[in-house]
């Protein structure tokens, strides 16, 4: 099954190539002349979310900083020891929604202290696997067409991320306790 | 977001007096705002590449075969949208693109989904219910085998790194279809509270 998958993933991108571009010489679009047209606007996009990732990545670069998250972890740590849930778990939990490279971080710290093969690693590993960086895809995508009122956008996000705690610590217990 | 980016920065300023790290808070302003330049410049070349390829497969109509294909779905889901909108088939590649774990494809997908969202959108500078449903089905993050993970995982000597598989996809299920409902929740709120509104 894991071999399937891994299959899967490798020829995903391939397949993806090969399929397009033999349909569109199939149907005898000038796949050269097309594919450039297209490609200009990589730069245009890039530069007009800069603004919005500015707003988002300055903002949460100073949460991190000032200390918040550690005072945050403090607090929740007892509550969260009672749901048998190791408590250097809870920084990946506050910071998974807001910046991905932070995120990768705190896993692979983890990783380190606590072993390759500990419950910590493991809940961690799955945490981070099922989620995205909730913020960063808001700046990024609502960016790119300058939505700047988002309505339950973001509650929605972070309701679906709290979700995905909540079933990675049952799963994780159920599987790897 | 108003509020948010206001508590974003002023409860950093006050907490980071408050423990002492006022310094690391200003410093974090210039790396955040270097860092968010490093990342959209880092998309460009990527982006250009999938947004050229997705030209080709719009203009050879595979797009519009795609989109057909999962109408079915689509109709429910995104019912504010017309059947057929090109948004629809960039909305399924984009999909496509995240399940297989291919993020850098996606994100050029997933703009070009919103931007023809945006088309259809009455008020511009507001997100439109799909546009939201949209978002919460990509902050959810879908995906059918988690690499970056397993590539730390195997970096760092994990004995059985395959094992994370099974839960992390159980998981991400949940919070994809949860994240779904939601937002299909909070566009029959949002309308009756217009509708109300209106009275």
């Amino acid at each position: 099954m894991t071999k399937l998958l891994n299959l899967i993933s490798l020829w995903a991108l391939p397949v993806i190539l090969i399929t397009v571009l033999t349909c569109g010489i199939a149907r005898k679009v000038p796949v050269y002349e097309v594919f450039t047209d297209g490609a200009k606007d990589g730069f245009k996009i890039a530069v007009k979310i800069i603004p919005y990732l500015v707003a988002i990545i300055v903002g949460i670069s100073m949460f991190r900083a000032s200390g918040a998250i550690d005072m945050l972890a403090n607090v929740l740590a007892p509550i969260l020891v009672k749901f048998n849930i190791p408590p250097d778990t809870l920084p990946l939990m506050i910071v998974r929604s807001l910046s991905g490279s932070g995120a990768l971080g705190i896993f692979s710290d983890i990783a380190n202290t606590a072993g390759a093969n500990a419950y910590s690693t493991k809940l961690a590993a799955v945490m981070l696997g099922s989620s995205e960086t909730t913020f960063y895809v808001l700046a990024v995508y609502f960016g790119a067409v300058g939505i700047v009122k988002i309505r339950y956008a973001l509650i929605i996000g972070l309701l679906a991320d709290l979700i995905g705690i909540i079933a990675a610590v049952s799963v994780c217990n159920l599987m790897f306790a | 977001m108003n509020y948010i980016f206001y508590f974003l920065i002023v409860a950093s300023i006050i907490i980071g007096a408050i423990n002492g790290k006022l310094q690391d808070v200003v410093n974090a302003v210039m790396s955040g705002a270097e860092l968010s330049v490093k990342v959209a410049f880092s998309l460009i070349g990527i982006m250009a590449f999938w947004l050229g390829i997705m030209k080709i497969a719009e203009k050879s109509g595979l797009i519009k075969w795609i989109s057909k294909l999962l109408q079915p779905i689509t109709k429910v889901l995104f019912n504010e949208l017309p059947p057929d909108s090109p948004a629809i088939g960039d909305i399924a590649m984009n999909f496509t693109a995240n399940a297989f774990g291919l993020a850098n494809a996606a994100t050029p997908f997933g703009i070009r989904a919103m931007e023809n969202m945006q088309g259809e959108n009455k008020d511009k500078s507001t997100a439109s219910n799909s546009m939201c449903l949209f978002l919460a089905m990509n902050t959810a993050g879908f995906q059918l085998i988690p690499t970056t993970v397993l590539a730390i995982l195997i970096g760092i000597g994990y004995q059985n790194p395959t094992e994370i598989i099974a839960p992390t996809l159980i998981v991400t299920s949940i919070a994809f279809i949860s994240a779904i409902i939601m937002a299909k929740i909070a566009q029959v709120l949002s309308c009756r509270l217009k509708e109300q509104s209106n009275d």
